[in-house]
């Protein structure tokens, strides 16, 4: 209880600090809201041309793309303390942190919470809706709960891989370009049901980083593709993708060497 | 022109030192590339007669984009002008007899010529080794090779002259910001690297291949593979010198203007 009324407050003076430069807030949230936008364009566009995918309409990669965005924008508020994380490692920043008697993850995460992503929040929440009023699908409790499922384990996936991001920073120094591949990279190409990129592609986005779990998988059964309940269910598998992130975070805070600066 | 010159020779040495951050670079863009390949390869099997280029021609136009990312990527503007801007350093560059325009221009051409120099060949090399139709094909023949080269060259002088644009622009505004993330997103989806402008419907893809945005690197990505006709070609770098000259001037008249009535911020 205690942590969560310091992470609160964490927040408050990030958006306080934030309010300072309003002008610069507000431009800096239509950015990414346009960012995201585009991508949108891009999809709206595809199927200007084409009426399918691999048999997925553009109402069913919208609803696809929508549930994506919105775990992406989920996890990158919280977690986007982790992005700068490099910065805070050579800077010494982190020597700092660690000497306070509080969680460290706690802090690196309260260090900053990036409310000009609200742009790409209004806009998953957008497109969201956008998403589930396009959809022809029939909705019943089990695929409610399969989408909160999907929300649920996306979310978790994505702040899993933040973690890694910056887990690997402690070992580098600096922060490594190649891991955008899976974080905004899995936003940018998950628009589309990763069934489309191929069965080995599949396997891999199964079994190595649990992609399809939170995307491919339920979106066929809430599309009445499969019936089983077990796809239903394989969101919430996906979050032990958390474990080897978070191992991979404490080893790398015991073996942290301070930069020295 | 010689003060230009070694500008540009400073900022191109400095280009090339960051060797590791290039080698992350390329291995993200192949990522990217391949990711992106497989995605039109499946729209290609779901409908192939819609597809209004081959898909080997799309694959070339894929890998090209990735492999010289660094000439038409708007978004990798230099901050260091944005922020002699902002903090008033530039009223420093200003004291000096050389023409801030001028200046700017040869560090943009050194830097993008420095990054993409270290980023192109190792992808083109590993790409003309996939097989066909998902590596880069070979070019349609020689002479559009050479059209491809000039075009290239000229999509990153457009390239370029937009950037500045954008830094004179920075005086008016102050607060670079807003001004640069609104523009770099139009540019994105104008230029064809949301998706490529063959695949807008015709008629929007007619006013879009108008605009300077197509002159960037939509021109030279196409003529490679042959997927315009001669006349199209020979319109497009027609349009791509055209629209060069136009963003120059009118980049050169607004950096005239700026000058006369800068505040410097802060120092």
């Amino acid at each position: 209880m205690k942590t969560i009324r310091l992470y609160l407050h964490y927040v408050s003076i990030n958006i306080r600090c934030m309010m300072q430069y309003k002008t610069s807030f507000l431009l800096s949230a239509i950015g990414q809201f346009l960012v995201s936008f585009n991508v949108f364009l891009g999809i709206f566009f595809m199927f200007q041309r084409f009426s399918n995918v691999e048999g997925f309409t553009y109402s069913e990669v919208l609803l696809c793309f929508s549930v994506v965005l919105l775990e992406f924008a989920l996890a990158e508020m919280v977690a986007r303390g982790f992005d700068t994380f490099s910065g805070m490692v050579r800077s010494g920043e982190f020597d700092r942190i660690l000497v306070r008697p509080q969680n460290e993850i706690l802090q690196v995460l309260g260090s900053k919470f990036e409310l000009t992503r609200i742009g790409r929040i209004l806009q998953a929440v957008v497109m969201f809706t956008y998403g589930i009023v396009k959809s022809n699908v029939v909705w019943s409790l089990s695929k409610i709960c399969t989408l909160l499922f999907m929300l649920i384990g996306g979310t978790v996936v994505f702040t899993a891989l933040f973690f890694i991001y910056a887990a690997l920073c402690f070992f580098t120094l600096e922060g490594l370009e190649f891991m955008n591949v899976f974080t905004d990279g899995a936003r940018e190409f998950g628009k589309y049901p990763l069934g489309i990129y191929g069965k080995k592609m599949l396997l891999f986005m199964t079994f190595v980083i649990p992609y399809a779990l939170i995307q491919y998988y339920p979106l066929l059964y809430i599309l009445d593709r499969r019936t089983s309940i077990f796809y239903m269910l394989l969101p919430l598998a996906a979050c032990w993708f958390f474990v080897p992130a978070l191992l991979l975070w404490k080893f790398g805070v015991r073996c942290y060497q301070s930069s020295g600066s | 022109m010689k003060k230009y010159l070694s500008f540009f020779q400073l900022r191109f040495a400095m280009g090339l030192q960051y060797r590791t951050a290039a080698l992350a670079g390329i291995i993200t863009q192949f990522a990217w590339g391949g990711m992106q390949v497989m995605m039109y390869r499946a729209f290609y099997h779901t409908d192939a007669a819609a597809f209004p280029m081959t898909l080997s021609a799309t694959a070339s136009y894929i890998w090209l984009q990735q492999a010289f990312l660094a000439f038409f990527a708007v978004w990798m503007m230099e901050n260091e002008i944005f922020d002699s801007i902002v903090n008033g350093n530039i009223a420093y560059e200003l004291c000096r007899p050389v023409s801030i325009y001028n200046m700017w221009a040869a560090r943009s051409i050194a830097s993008r010529l420095a990054r993409a120099v270290l980023r192109c060949f190792p992808i083109l090399i590993v790409a003309a080794f996939i097989p066909q139709p998902y590596g880069i094909g070979t070019p349609a023949s020689l002479l559009h090779f050479l059209l491809f080269v000039l075009s290239l060259i000229l999509g990153l002088a457009v390239t370029i002259t937009f950037c500045l644009l954008i830094y004179v622009l920075a005086f008016f505004t102050i607060s670079p910001q807003g001004l640069r993330m609104v523009f770099t997103s139009c540019v994105e989806f104008f230029s064809g690297a949301v998706i490529p402008l063959p695949f807008f419907p015709d008629k929007i893809r007619s006013v879009m291949e108008l605009l300077p945005f197509a002159s960037m690197q939509n021109a030279a990505l196409r003529i490679y593979s042959a997927s315009i006709g001669t006349d199209e070609i020979r319109r497009a770098i027609g349009l791509q010198v055209f629209w060069l000259v136009v963003l120059t001037a009118a980049g050169k008249l607004l950096c005239r203007l700026a000058e006369k009535r800068i505040i410097v911020q802060g120092g």
